[in-house]
């Protein structure tokens, strides 16, 4: 019998092939995991941009079909983050090949890190893709690229983390569906993605100050116009302060096996 | 030697208040053949959740290579491959991509040459660029053989290896579980087939109600329990046993044709040579003789009525 190769105390090539394994998958969808939020994109500049923005004015001084281009790509970044991280998770429950995964040398971080790794590359990938759509639409500058780069990283890590979570406790596809539809796409549009908060009556700002999703639309346009409802300081912590519960929860999950295990 | 796989009082009780498995012992030694043997519910795949990682313990330890199933888990699944008893298998991607997965997931380097002896034992190469939702049945638990191999495991557990699938394909796995074992992979099977444990096995551990009741060589097992039957078939038919024939364990056949005697295939003397005498002696023509030794499924279904009959 051949010499045992113990595993290394890091399993860095177990991520790598769960990396690997989901961006294939998206390889192979990629047309189609591309067009439709690039089509939704287009048809916001087309009603808001356009149609809408020109009665608009300005907002901070920015012109709203560019004021709203953070907001977009915000709304799109966090849609596909759960959509996609809760459907790598989810699949392979659903058909059984998690039994793999669960037996096979790897910790629970480096699980994570393979599926939530891979979808934040798509998400980052789609946000990108929407940044240049823009493009071709308004003219936009940045002013804070590498914040604007950071935001979009963190947010795209911070939500694929909450999507893996969610994929793992829906217990079927409707669950699955139902937690972006009735909690995360009201927030996002009460998050200031289309318009500023200070616009908002006093009480409405205040119970604004609460949803989570205000902090990273104001401080990812802060990247781009250098305007923001909220301090960057506060958008930054509050980011990381979501990323660093998601995580924790999401360790718990895989070291107890919390509904992966009976 | 140490045995490969040790479990210490490994137990198992659902959420739901199911005791799936009684606090159990059991040592599989390096390079032998165990097949654990029980009918539908009696614990096997939760016993072998419990040491794979997909069911967690709710006491005792299993140790595979002296490494602790949960405290060292990364070293102890490093050397187990695992064929689960579903079919579960990623639709969408070819069985190349798949083993590629498989052997990344277990940390070892790609190994193409490898994936392609594998994938050509299991008769799998020409099927290795087609979606597996295209294969049929037997094709895809193939496809989950080859995955439990292709990070060349030390412990290998093949959960109802043989449940539904065709007879071509049960002849391949009887000759991967030898190839595998001349490679020193120690195996461990379940089925309620009692053939298959009968063929291929070399310790038989037999499972009841979470309870491992029984663990021994096959052979042992068959010399302790086995019974074996002579068969005498009658020139004539008798009406009664002759007064010569009494006391010697013999029973007449209800049709009068044959006589029957049971004795214990380990027994020293068997008792028919004295029989045989006493016939010639008595002038009692005989046709034909056989005998006929238990299986283990007698040996099974015996087992199971004891228990029966000490439960009642
Ligand atoms: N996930 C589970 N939750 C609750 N009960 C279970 C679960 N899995 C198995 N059981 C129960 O545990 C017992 C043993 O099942 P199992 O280990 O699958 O037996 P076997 O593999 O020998 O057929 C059965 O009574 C079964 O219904
Ligand atoms: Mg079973």
């Amino acid at each position: 019998m051949n010499a045992f190769r113990e595993p290394p105390p890091f399993n860095a090539r177990g991520v790598w092939a769960i990396y690997r394994f989901e961006m294939a998958r998206f390889g192979r969808t990629v047309f189609t995991s591309l067009l439709t939020p690039v089509i939704t994109t287009a048809l916001y500049f087309v009603v808001f941009g356009a149609a809408i923005g020109g009665r608009m004015g300005e907002i901070d001084g920015v012109p709203y079909g560019a004021f709203i281009v953070p907001g977009l790509i915000m709304l799109s970044v966090l849609t596909e983050s759960i959509g996609n991280a809760s459907f790598g998770i989810h699949f392979p429950r659903w058909t059984g090949t998690i039994y793999e995964v669960l037996s096979a040398p790897l910790s629970p971080f480096e699980v994570v890190l393979g599926y939530v790794g891979a979808a934040t590359t798509k998400s980052v990938i789609l946000g990108l893709v929407i940044f240049a759509t823009a493009h071709l639409f308004v003219p936009i500058e940045v002013q804070h690229p590498l914040w604007m780069a950071a935001f979009l990283v963190l947010t795209a890590v911070s939500f694929c983390l909450f999507g893996f979570i969610l994929g793992i406790w829906a217990k079927g596809w409707e669950q699955m569906q139902a937690v972006p539809m009735l909690v995360v796409t009201p927030l996002t549009f009460l998050g200031g993605a289309f318009y500023s908060i200070d616009m908002l009556p006093g009480i409405w700002r205040t119970i604004s100050l609460f949803n989570p999703i205000v902090y990273l639309v104001s401080g990812f346009r802060w990247s781009f116009h250098g305007e923001s409802d909220v301090a960057v300081g506060a958008s930054l912590a509050a980011v990381c302060a979501f990323l660093a519960l998601c995580l924790g929860i999401a360790w718990w999950i895989l070291d107890r096996g919390w509904r992966l295990k009976p | 030697m140490q045995p490969l796989l040790d479990i210490d009082g490994l137990a198992k009780t659902y959420a739901s208040g199911v005791v799936a498995l009684q606090p159990t012992r059991l040592a599989v030694r390096r390079g032998e053949i165990f097949a654990l043997l029980g009918p539908n519910g009696a614990g096997k795949t939760t016993l072998i959740g419990c040491v794979c990682g997909l069911v967690t313990p709710s006491g005792g330890h299993a140790r595979v290579d002296g490494f602790d199933v949960v405290r060292d888990a990364r070293r102890a699944r490093a050397r187990i491959g695992l064929v689960p008893q579903e079919l579960a298998t990623d639709m969408f991607e070819t069985p190349w991509a798949t083993l590629r997965l498989s052997r990344g997931l277990f940390g070892l380097p790609p190994d193409d040459a490898l994936i392609e002896r594998t994938l050509r034992e299991l008769s799998l190469w020409d099927k290795r660029e087609a979606c597996i939702q295209t294969l049929s049945g037997g094709m895809k638990r193939r496809v989950m053989i080859a995955k439990a191999l292709v990070h060349e495991p030390r412990l290998l557990f093949m959960d109802e290896p043989t449940a539904g699938v065709d007879v071509e394909l049960r002849r391949d796995m009887r000759a991967l579980v030898r190839r595998l074992r001349e490679a020193g992979t120690t195996i461990v099977l379940t089925t309620h087939y009692i053939e298959e444990a009968q063929e291929m096995a070399d310790r038989v551990g037999v499972i009841l109600g979470g309870e491992l009741v029984l663990v021994d060589d096959k052979a042992a097992l068959l010399r302790r329990f086995g019974r074996k039957q002579l068969t005498v078939h009658l020139h004539e038919p008798l009406a009664a046993l002759p007064d010569a024939l009494q006391g010697l364990g013999i029973t007449l056949a209800a049709d009068g044709r044959s006589l029957l005697h049971a004795f214990d295939a380990g027994a020293e003397h068997s008792g028919i040579p004295a029989i045989l005498r006493r016939l010639d002696e008595a002038g009692i023509g005989l046709r034909d003789l056989h005998t006929r030794e238990s299986s283990l499924e007698d040996i099974f279904v015996d087992l199971l009525q004891r228990r029966r009959g000490e439960s009642a």
